[in-house]
């Protein structure tokens, strides 16, 4: 069976291939650091299922250190000029685009036919891994087609990769980091307390009231964690049941689906959920590492004001 | 009041951030302060932030695509994009992202999450065109203004995902809203919860369309 670690360890080899290749950039001062860095992070995604979790501990704690005392640079690996790359575009014309639809097409297809057809039953593919198995055979494919078409040097996906990775910098791990704080967070008990505090503050008799205090906790929660995922358990014990859904029959349904989706509106605002706010700035090279944060404070917020109203309205039909 | 030192932990986070402390390093201490005062050796500590980090590598999963962006990009495909932006005339960077926005959110609602995404579309798709389609209506760029349609550009496939997806009942956020309320004896059907997914759907496509379609307006009412 194709297990999730085949993806894994082709990202590992790919990360060891930027280790590798930084460490001989002469260009990039720092180089031993993104070396290191980009080492490390194959070696997570290649060995991390059996160094134990102490063992990958430290490859965090390292991670971390490499990345908090600046030890990264920037590396300069071969590319193409503004020039060149217009000259290329316009002698290609669109036919470029052909390529770059691979990947989304092949994970497209190949995850609903693998859903919909006998094939999925066959057990070909761990269960509910398929999209991300066919993302990687979808690079692959491209990466073939891309090679026997525009010939490239033999390095030169690698490079181009690396020129991206090293653009995106620290920021590429930042989002695991968060999911691993998470985890520490609902261990060591930081759920329960903020939802005994956010229970306290509930006024009684008033639904609108607690419904807006079960918003609020959904969307500050959020904020604080980055992800409505720990946020929804906590919020769901101490208000949405016992409160909303026992105590005024609200619908549950209402409740936790719009519940979570007043979580979203916090994620739309937080630094926290770093793979959809801090990363896309890194890639898109923005000055304001929160500039993507500030672009969506302008949806969440009345949005968040139309879940509470919905909740309201279609909870307490 | 002692169970309310493991706080402590969030309050690094948030001090850390807004002293733009380097993250990784403010989520670490955050982390072993966190455990040290919820009673936790340092053992188990660095034991448990391992395992959540290695638990959490799916999300590395997505940087597969980089080679394929960066050899694409090499030869010219961000400036093709903005090419065929250019050459169709009624183009704004309005228009443009909310097109995105109802593709986004109509694929996510089949559960098509990682089909498109930040490095897979947006680099290299949606914000050359975002930038061509501007520039284009109204000159030059400045700084702020290419800061600003870039952020859009990325703002508008996280709001397409994030209202788009619970409309699909297999998807990681509904299990979990399932799972959740079993415990309490309330056994919903996915189906059940995720049609209550679509008015704030709507409010979304209708909240950031709008906003989309203001920045036009602001766009073309600049001093030229």
């Amino acid at each position: 069976m194709i297990t999730v670690q085949w993806a894994y360890s082709l990202a590992g080899l790919m990360f060891a291939a930027f280790s590798l290749l930084s460490l001989g950039d002469r260009a990039n001062r720092k180089r031993f650091g993104n070396a290191a860095f980009w080492g490390l992070m194959a070696l997570s995604l290649l060995a991390g299922s059996w160094l134990g979790d102490f063992v990958n501990g430290l490859l965090v704690l390292a991670l971390a250190g490499i990345a908090g005392f600046g030890l990264m640079g920037k590396g300069a690996p071969p590319t193409t000029s503004d020039e060149e790359r217009a000259k290329w575009s316009a002698r290609l014309g669109n036919r470029l685009f052909l390529p770059a639809l691979i990947i989304p097409i092949t994970a497209l297809v190949g995850t609903l036919v693998y859903n919909y057809t006998p094939l999925g039953s066959m057990g070909l593919i761990e269960a509910k891994r398929e999209t991300y198995i066919f993302l990687c055979v979808g690079a692959l494919i491209a990466l073939g087609v891309l090679y026997l078409w525009l010939k490239p040097p033999p390095a030169a996906p690698l490079q181009e990769g690396r020129r991206l990775i090293d653009a995106i910098g620290w920021a590429a791990v930042l989002p695991q980091m968060l999911a691993a704080l998470g985890v520490v967070f609902a261990s060591a008990g930081v759920g329960t307390v903020i939802g005994e505090a956010t229970r306290s503050v509930v006024p009684e008799g008033s639904v609108f009231l607690t419904v807006l205090v079960f918003g609020v906790g959904m969307a500050l929660f959020t904020i604080i964690m980055g992800n409505a995922f720990a946020a929804f358990p906590v919020m769901a014990t101490a208000i949405g049941v016992p409160l909303l859904i026992q105590n005024y029959h609200g619908d549950p349904a209402v409740v936790g689906a719009i519940g979570m989706l007043t979580g979203f509106c916090g994620t739309l605002m937080t630094p926290m959920a770093a793979n959809f706010n801090l990363v896309p700035a890194a890639l898109l090279e923005l000055k304001d590492r929160n500039g993507v944060i500030k672009a969506q404070i302008g949806t969440a917020l009345p949005l968040f004001a139309v879940n509470i109203a919905l909740i309201y309205f279609l909870a307490f039909r | 009041m002692s169970h309310y030192l493991v706080l402590a932990g969030i309050l690094i986070v948030v001090a850390g951030f807004a002293l733009r402390l380097n993250p990784m390093l403010v989520v670490t201490v955050a982390a072993i302060a966190t455990g040290l005062l919820g009673g936790m050796s340092l053992f188990d500590i660095v034991s448990l932030f391992g395992k959540g980090f290695n638990d959490s590598r799916l999300i590395a999963i997505v940087w597969i695509v980089l080679p394929v962006i960066g050899l694409l990009e090499r030869f010219g495909l961000q400036q093709r994009a903005a090419a065929v932006i250019r050459g169709i005339k009624a183009a704004t960077v309005g228009r443009l992202l909310i097109l995105y926005l109802l593709f986004r959110q109509g694929t996510a609602a089949m559960g098509l999450i990682s089909i498109a995404g930040h490095p897979q579309t947006v680099r290299p798709l949606v914000a050359p065109m975002a930038l061509a389609a501007a520039e284009q209506q109204h000159g030059e760029l400045d700084e702020a203004e290419t800061e600003r349609i870039k952020a859009l550009a990325a703002a508008t496939d996280n709001v397409g995902v994030f209202f788009g997806e619970d409309i699909f009942i297999a998807i990681g956020s509904i299990v979990l809203i399932q799972q959740t309320l079993a415990t309490y004896g309330y056994n919903l059907a996915p189906f059940e919860l995720a049609i209550w997914a679509i008015p704030t759907a709507i409010a979304a496509a209708l909240i950031h369309g709008t906003r989309l379609l203001l920045f036009d307006r602001r766009l073309r009412r600049r001093g030229k």
